[in-house]
């Protein structure tokens, strides 16, 4: 593409997330609401939609949502009430899904997120409303039919609109970074793409650069993760743009990405599918939310990632670089502040975290929550490396045994025997044994040679297996070397 | 679907049918026409009354507020689900083939 093209227009995305609640039940009847089960083994005549059955709202779905406002610094609607959005397809036992049109939980609220030039943006959410999730369906190839499994049916869903305000794939991508993290500190939901209790669907379209109206959009679905969100967006961005280069235009459809082929794929043409013939829900009656609620559950959230961010930055004096790192997993910053209650050096924890541990977890795959190793003994670590009776290596060592096996700090370097050797007479058989074995490197260093001196020092943490004090190896070394010929 | 008081036409009515998944028959489109067209002109009627001074209301009932708490009940039975199935397969809804 010319680089006239890429200035000419400008991109236009708004990004409709669908968040599935962690409720204990469904949001309108009280099955339970878990995940990989065996087929249709968590349904009930409400969630199957039979005949006679009355949904009725889970409280708890209510005050998830209500959170999720709050925190989104949303404005809620004082009376809310559910309609019916009317569609056929098999995932929908009922012909119809119970949704909210004009009068949903909130509006009108926005996340806060950071660029990769580290600079903040406010992006607008448009509206948040609750709704039943509908089943799954598995396509049978060679039996040329569809099966449906209605346990995801009537799992509580808050899809949370955006306003078209993100210009790039990489904002789009930069804006459902932001929103996850805040999610997943008020425990609503896992947030798990590859579960699909967060989903997201992008509305892109393109426009000359500064124009007030805005183009024809596209739908992009089915995309898995983060990532294939904003691939996705660049190939339809990327579409989109050669196809208004090249006097073409765009037409409103949906676009299903295909993560294999890598592109996005035109769904069979549906000109009445946004159809939906919404009503008021009749099963159910309107809710009153009054502020005393509002205020309950506010006081019930907990410290967002941008106030402790905040807070980091400010109380423990942490660089924007590492709070961030810190910040992004709500386990690693919780597990940051027990340290900081036990070691002054905030700067130092920050490089165990950030730099061995992290690099320890990401090597076995695995997460924050549940580690083994506490607080206290990554700090027991620290100290030892502090009064020398640990070298980097060793303590390295120890942190991935403690990791491991969940055993104390003492024990596994008393067991392994990593405790480093600042015993003298130890240390000084150890270099007699060099200065016998590296003769020309002895001569360099009698000639004034300083830099060989660490040669000698790295053979020595190799002879004690990494557990001599380097420092004090320096000094016999250069004791033993420094004219007076005593050895 | 427009408010204002136009016939229903054969068209509307094999646009509803479309959205509902129904195939009708010939004669089958021609009575419910007749009969949309009767329940539509009883609508229009309606909307001839001036309902300015009256609140929208979606409901007659003085209820509000009428929640359940997130308490698990047990589900039905995999083999019970499947007796209401038009055609099941290893425990899965049969459905013709979509998409």
């Amino acid at each position: 593409m010319s680089q006239t093209v890429q200035q000419k227009y400008e991109t236009v995305i708004g990004l409709e997330v669908h968040l599935q609640l962690s409720t204990r039940t469904k949001i309108f009847c009280g099955c339970a609401n878990v995940f990989g089960r065996e087929p249709n083994t968590q349904t009930c005549p409400v969630c199957l939609g039979l005949p006679g059955t009355l949904p009725v709202l889970n409280k708890m779905a209510l005050e998830y949502a209500l959170k999720i406002a709050i925190a989104l610094d949303c404005q809620i609607n004082s009376v809310i009430k559910f309609d019916r959005k009317n569609y056929y397809y098999p995932d929908l036992p009922k012909g119809y899904q119970i949704s909210q049109y004009d009068k949903p939980v909130a509006y009108d609220g926005h996340v806060w997120m950071t660029g990769a030039d580290g600079q903040e943006r406010k992006i607008n959410i448009k509206r948040a409303h609750l709704e039943e999730d509908a089943g799954k369906l598995i396509h049978d190839e060679r039996a040329n039919c569809s099966l449906v499994d209605y346990n995801r049916t009537g799992t509580p869903l808050l899809e949370i609109v955006s306003e078209p305000e993100l210009r790039s794939p990489q904002e789009a991508y930069d804006y459902l970074q932001a929103l996850k993290l805040t999610l997943e500190y008020l425990r609503v939901s896992d947030c798990d793409m590859e579960k699909g209790s967060l989903r997201c669907d992008a509305n892109v379209s393109i426009r000359e650069a500064g124009a007030k109206t805005f183009g024809t959009k596209t739908e992009l679905k089915n995309m898995n993760s983060f990532k294939a969100v904003r691939t996705a967006l660049e190939f339809e961005e990327k579409r989109q743009r050669e196809a208004a280069a090249s006097g073409g235009r765009v037409i409103q459809e949906t676009r299903l990405w295909s993560e294999e082929k890598g592109i996005t794929i035109a769904m069979r043409s549906k000109e009445e599918a946004h159809d939906y013939r919404y009503f008021p829900e009749p099963d159910l009656v309107p809710f009153d939310i009054d502020e005393a609620l509002i205020e309950e559950l506010r006081r019930s959230i907990p410290e967002l990632p941008r106030q402790k961010f905040e807070r980091f930055t400010g109380e423990y004096r942490l660089s924007g670089y590492d709070a961030r790192i810190i910040v992004a997993d709500q386990h690693i910053a919780h597990f940051f502040e027990a340290c900081a209650k036990l070691y002054a050096d905030t700067k130092k924890i920050c490089n165990w975290l950030n730099g061995p541990l992290l690099q320890e977890l990401n090597a076995r795959k695995m997460g924050f929550s549940g580690i083994k190793i506490t607080p206290e003994d990554l700090i027991a670590i620290m100290r030892k490396v502090d009064q020398s009776e640990l070298s980097n290596l060793a303590a390295k060592e120890t942190l991935k045994q403690v990791l491991d096996t969940g055993k104390d700090v003492a024990s596994v370097i008393r067991d392994a025997g990593l405790a480093q050797v600042s015993d003298s007479p130890a240390l000084e058989g150890i270099v007699d044994e060099l200065i016998h074995e590296h003769q020309t490197v002895v001569g360099q260093i009698r000639e004034g040679k300083a830099s060989a001196i660490g040669f000698l020092v790295g053979q020595a943490m190799r002879k004690s297996q990494g557990k001599a004090n380097p420092k004090m190896i320096g000094e016999i070394i250069q004791r033993k070397l420094s004219g007076k010929s005593n050895a | 679907m427009t408010k204002s008081a136009r016939n229903i036409t054969k068209e509307d009515v094999l646009y509803i049918a479309s959205l509902s998944r129904i195939h009708l028959r010939g004669e089958e489109v021609e009575r419910l026409t007749k009969d949309l067209e009767g329940i539509l002109q009883y609508v229009h009627k309606l909307e001839k009354l001036d309902v300015r001074a009256v609140e929208p209301t979606s409901h007659v009932l003085p209820l509000t507020n009428v929640y359940r708490e997130d308490e698990a009940k047990p589900s039905l039975a995999q083999a019970e689900v499947m007796k209401v199935a038009a055609a099941a397969h290893n425990g899965f809804f049969k459905v013709p083939k979509v998409i």
